[in-house]
């Protein structure tokens, strides 16, 4: 295992960064990921408006895997549609399980290509994927909340 | 400056990542010597039957090799009968079959399981259970601000409603060790029962559960050199006696019926089914090994180890150490953070340089609460640490920092 391509500077600059990891104001879905054998935990913050991520946070605390692949995953769905931000989960958990490896496919994971290799490091694969499972349930538990409202419309 | 226990042990040979292996996690395992592999292998390539069953030689001499273990631990442990020496799975077995045999039996609504904040998982949610089903209250011991169990917390905790003390006597976190003798002697004053999670203890120091005088102990054999998946407990045969089976079945019975069952006396109505008979010979082999190498010796590696190593942490101003304030009260167990890394981290970026520690929250949730921390790295000793072991330990956290783009 070589240590550079795990702890790249795109991973430790995200890790240091605040940008992300802040309260959100008036989220409409907050939704809690943890890690049963570590411990970790996040909280994730989104805002969902007409079917956009208006804005995204998270707080808690992790390892700097964690926390980056944390950090690349907001950056990534601020401002998109639930679709494509569950096209770019499905991107990124199918690269870690090397399911997904063209490099035009990978495209559009931008910076969190950069943990690509993580795959190589089984014991650090759930750090990586615990933000972006957590995603997919919060737009689970969104896409809940309007239908419900659609439903009590009619 | 290596040791010749090194040379013992074949997976201490090893290189790691290109680097010779450093292997401070012993708090979480052992590592095997020859002696206890051969064993292990020799049961199964010589002697393997299922003992207690058959009338044929091999299973008489399987019989034999398992008994005889059981005579080995009672002397291990200063025990007064074989019978009182219960082989398990590991100590959580051996927890769980106290909480259920003994705990849903004699504990009854307002009683009080008294238990310390640096209980390892397997010491405190057996007992959640009991409270739960039984309408009793969970207590628990706290450590002061260097991680030690004070007079006075003994004294206010355990009263005339204490039924049950269960307490580790070394914290696998903090590798303190805690006053066990005066446990014992105020818990017996109110009449309640003492068992002690030895899982830390009994691999580092000589343990007498007769000049202890505690009811019950357990240990796990892979903290000890020996194979996993074998344990102990130990319990007064007055005790044992009177509780009820945890697991039945087969070879815990002296009779069965159609509707009923009498049980077969101690040890065996606490062993039902097919034992772990290889296992328990490598921890025969196991406490040959130790006693070869001597507690005294043991003792004397650790703490050296220990005096090496925690002067050269002081020395890192980017390290916080937990329960490193009195050396005297402690096993070679050192936990500690890096500032500004997580412990994940800090143990992948160690790794690369061949040095195994453990990191995370260490199957002590409260203990972590408590000191407000959410994990932390634990480098852990045994007999067959070395300096050179200290030495690597440190060079390589001195690169921790930068890897992550921090200055040391």
């Amino acid at each position: 295992m070589n240590l550079s391509e795990i702890y790249t500077e795109i991973i430790a600059e995200h890790n240091k960064s605040k940008r992300n990891k802040k309260q959100l104001e008036n989220p409409t879905v907050i939704l809690k990921g943890r890690n049963p054998s570590c411990g970790d935990e996040i909280e994730l913050a989104l805002k969902v408006e007409k079917n956009i991520i208006q804005d995204a946070s998270f707080t808690g605390v992790g390892c700097a895997i964690s926390q980056a692949s944390t950090s690349m995953m907001i950056d990534l769905i601020r401002g998109q549609t639930i679709e494509k931000a569950q096209l770019l989960i499905d991107t990124f958990l199918g690269m870690i399980k090397r399911e997904i490896t063209e490099e035009d496919q990978l495209e559009i994971l931008d910076e969190a290509v950069a943990l690509q290799n993580i795959s190589n490091m089984p014991a650090r694969v759930k750090c990586a994927v615990l933000s972006w499972h957590t995603l997919e349930s919060a737009i689970t538990t969104e896409e809940g909340k309007t239908s419900e409202s659609s439903q009590s419309s009619h | 400056m290596s040791n010749h226990y090194v040379n013992d042990f074949p997976i201490l040979q090893k290189t790691m990542n290109g680097k010779r292996l450093v292997y401070l996690d012993n708090g979480a395992t052992t590592q095997k010597p020859l002696s206890v592999i051969n064993a292990v292998q020799e049961y199964y390539a010589a002697f393997n039957a299922n003992p207690h069953r058959g009338a044929y030689e091999l299973s008489v001499k399987a019989t034999q090799i398992y008994e005889d273990a059981r005579e080995k631990v009672r002397k291990f442990l200063g025990a007064e009968k074989t019978s009182e020496i219960i082989f398990t799975k590991n100590a959580t077995e051996s927890l769980n079959l106290l909480a259920y045999s003994y705990g849903m039996t004699f504990i009854n609504p307002g009683d009080e399981i008294v238990i310390s904040i640096a209980e390892h998982h397997s010491n405190i949610v057996p007992w959640q259970q009991v409270a739960k089903a039984k309408g009793a209250t969970l207590q628990y011991l706290y450590v002061n601000e260097a991680g030690i169990l004070t007079d006075e917390e003994i004294e206010k905790k355990i009263s005339s409603k204490t039924k049950i003390v269960a307490v580790t006597q070394v914290s696998n976190v903090l590798g303190i060790i805690n006053p066990i003798e005066k446990i014992v002697h105020k818990a017996h004053s109110v009449g309640a029962v003492v068992i002690v999670d030895d899982a830390q203890s009994v691999p580092h120091f000589s343990v007498d559960v007769r000049a202890l005088d505690v009811d019950f102990l357990v240990f796990s054999g892979h903290k000890m050199l020996a194979p996993m998946g074998v344990g102990v407990l130990y319990g007064k045969e007055h005790l044992l006696d009177k509780m009820p089976p945890f697991l039945s079945g087969g070879d815990m019975i002296e009779y069965v019926w159609e509707q009923d069952t009498s049980f077969a006396p101690l040890p065996a109505k606490f062993e039902a089914g097919t034992q772990n008979v290889g296992g328990v010979l490598g921890l025969s082999a196991a406490i040959d090994y130790i006693e070869k190498v001597g507690f005294s010796n043991i003792e004397q590696i650790e703490e050296e180890l220990i005096h090496y190593a925690i002067p050269k942490l002081w020395q890192l101003p980017f390290i916080t150490l937990y329960g490193c304030d009195d050396l005297s009260k402690k096993t070679g167990v050192i936990s500690f953070n890096v500032k500004d890394i997580h412990p994940h981290d800090v143990s992948s970026i160690l790794d690369a340089d061949g040095v195994a520690i453990r990191a995370g929250h260490h199957c002590a949730h409260p203990l972590m609460q408590y000191l407000g921390v959410n994990a932390t790295c634990r480098a852990s000793f045994y007999f067959y640490n070395t300096r050179e072991d200290v030495d690597a330990l440190i060079n390589a956290l001195g690169r921790v920092r930068g890897v992550l783009g921090y200055e040391s």
